[in-house]
């Protein structure tokens, strides 16, 4: 499929004047959504900065229809949709637009089971890594070594990995993305659409004020989190599971950059010693084998 | 009567006021490239492939992302007055 940027649709799905930060990722998230499904999606949004970056009412500040709906149920509230869509033969998209903490953690139930079900709806999670819009709490979705209002000497645990969880569950579509990747992330929510079942797209989305850097360097961010290899980008799409330029170039570790040009963006890594930055490397890189034993345990289908 | 909101500019106000940098284009350097109004998060930036870009101040928020995307650093920003 061509990608020409000129191509795209000019509607504004996120309406100039919303409730987002300065330099929000989740907003480039929104907005290639917008794009790629515009009429023809239907979002559920649960608690999350999602829910309240639309603004007051009566005025919305994504020009997309959108249920705002309580914190675990948005998995389940997508699925009655795509129920009611299909009896009434009505052409659309059920998509859920959730946060780390609605995914992981909080709607992980219900989550798990609409995957279960196969129901067939679209879930978008996007992941700023942290409960931001309440100020910054952690969230199983937050890396290790990240500092949060929770984890003042940086989280211990290591971070959940919802994209792998959730192709486990044997559903039809599975995928990672990143806001610095449009073209990519387009192409996925587009594969997304064509299938029957449960779609999932684990989105990464930084955030200025929660990992405490430069509104403007978002967009970069994001990339140096692929090009560290700290972001790895997969697809699993029945049964196969490959993974994604450009993180296809970064399975030589040789080709990655430092992990250390990612980290020292960003505020909430400032307390890393060398010692710390080598031991998330080697953690970045167990995670890297264990995405390539999986690519070689669902190989592709020639 | 349901609870509706529908989409319209300024759900939040008038963001313009929350900058305190402003992204000033150079439309000499500008290349027509199309990232600044891919990567805007606040939708701000208008552009017509052959007519370059014009940003709307009313709610630009002055992030600077696009200053930092683009490939020919045709965008600067500069510090707001009276501030």
């Amino acid at each position: 499929m061509s990608f020409r940027i000129d191509q795209l649709p000019k509607k504004k799905y996120v309406v100039p004047g919303n409730a987002a930060c300065a330099g929000c990722g989740m907003m480039i998230g929104l907005k290639i959504l917008g794009m790629a499904l515009g009429e023809e999606a239907v979002l559920s949004i649960p608690a999350s900065c999602a829910a309240v970056v639309q603004g007051l009412t009566p005025k919305s500040g994504v020009a997309m229809p959108i249920l705002n709906v309580p914190f675990a149920s948005a998995a389940a509230v997508a699925t009655g949709i795509a129920e009611a869509y299909r009896m009434l033969g009505v052409k659309g998209h059920a998509v859920v637009w959730a946060g780390d903490g609605g995914t992981a953690d909080i709607g992980f139930g219900t989550v798990s089971g609409a995957a279960e079900r196969n129901s067939n709806i679209i879930y978008v999670m996007y992941d700023n890594e942290a409960y931001m819009n309440t100020g910054i709490q952690r969230s199983s979705s937050t890396p290790r070594a990240a500092w949060t209002t929770t984890t003042p000497t940086g989280k211990h645990e290591r971070k959940k990995d919802v994209a792998l969880l959730m192709a486990m569950h044997g559903v039809p579509y599975v995928a990672t993305a990143s806001i610095a990747y449009p073209q990519d992330f387009y192409r996925k929510l587009k594969r997304a659409s064509e299938i029957q079942g449960f779609k999932f797209i684990h989105l990464h989305a930084p955030c200025p004020p929660g990992w405490r850097y430069d509104p403007a360097k978002t967009v970069e961010i994001a990339k140096l989190a692929v090009e560290t290899g700290a972001w790895i980008l997969w697809e699993y799409d029945n049964g196969q599971l490959k993974l994604n330029p450009p993180s296809t170039v970064y399975v030589d570790r040789a080709k990655r950059k430092p992990l250390k040009e990612y980290l020292k963006l960003q505020g909430r890594f400032a307390h890393l010693t060398d010692n710390d930055v080598k031991m998330l490397e080697e953690e970045i890189e167990a995670k890297w084998q264990t995405v390539l034993a999986l690519a070689k345990a669902f190989p592709q289908r020639l | 009567m349901l609870p509706l909101s529908r989409p319209a500019p300024a759900s939040a106000g008038m963001t313009g006021t929350w900058r305190t940098y402003k992204p000033v284009v150079n439309l000499q350097k500008c290349i027509d490239c199309g990232l600044c109004w891919l990567y805007c998060p606040e939708s701000v930036i208008d552009w017509e492939k052959g007519y370059k870009i014009q940003i709307d101040y009313t709610y630009c928020k002055g992030c600077g992302i696009c200053a930092d995307v683009c490939p020919v650093k045709a965008i600067n920003m500069t510090p707001e007055e009276g501030i």
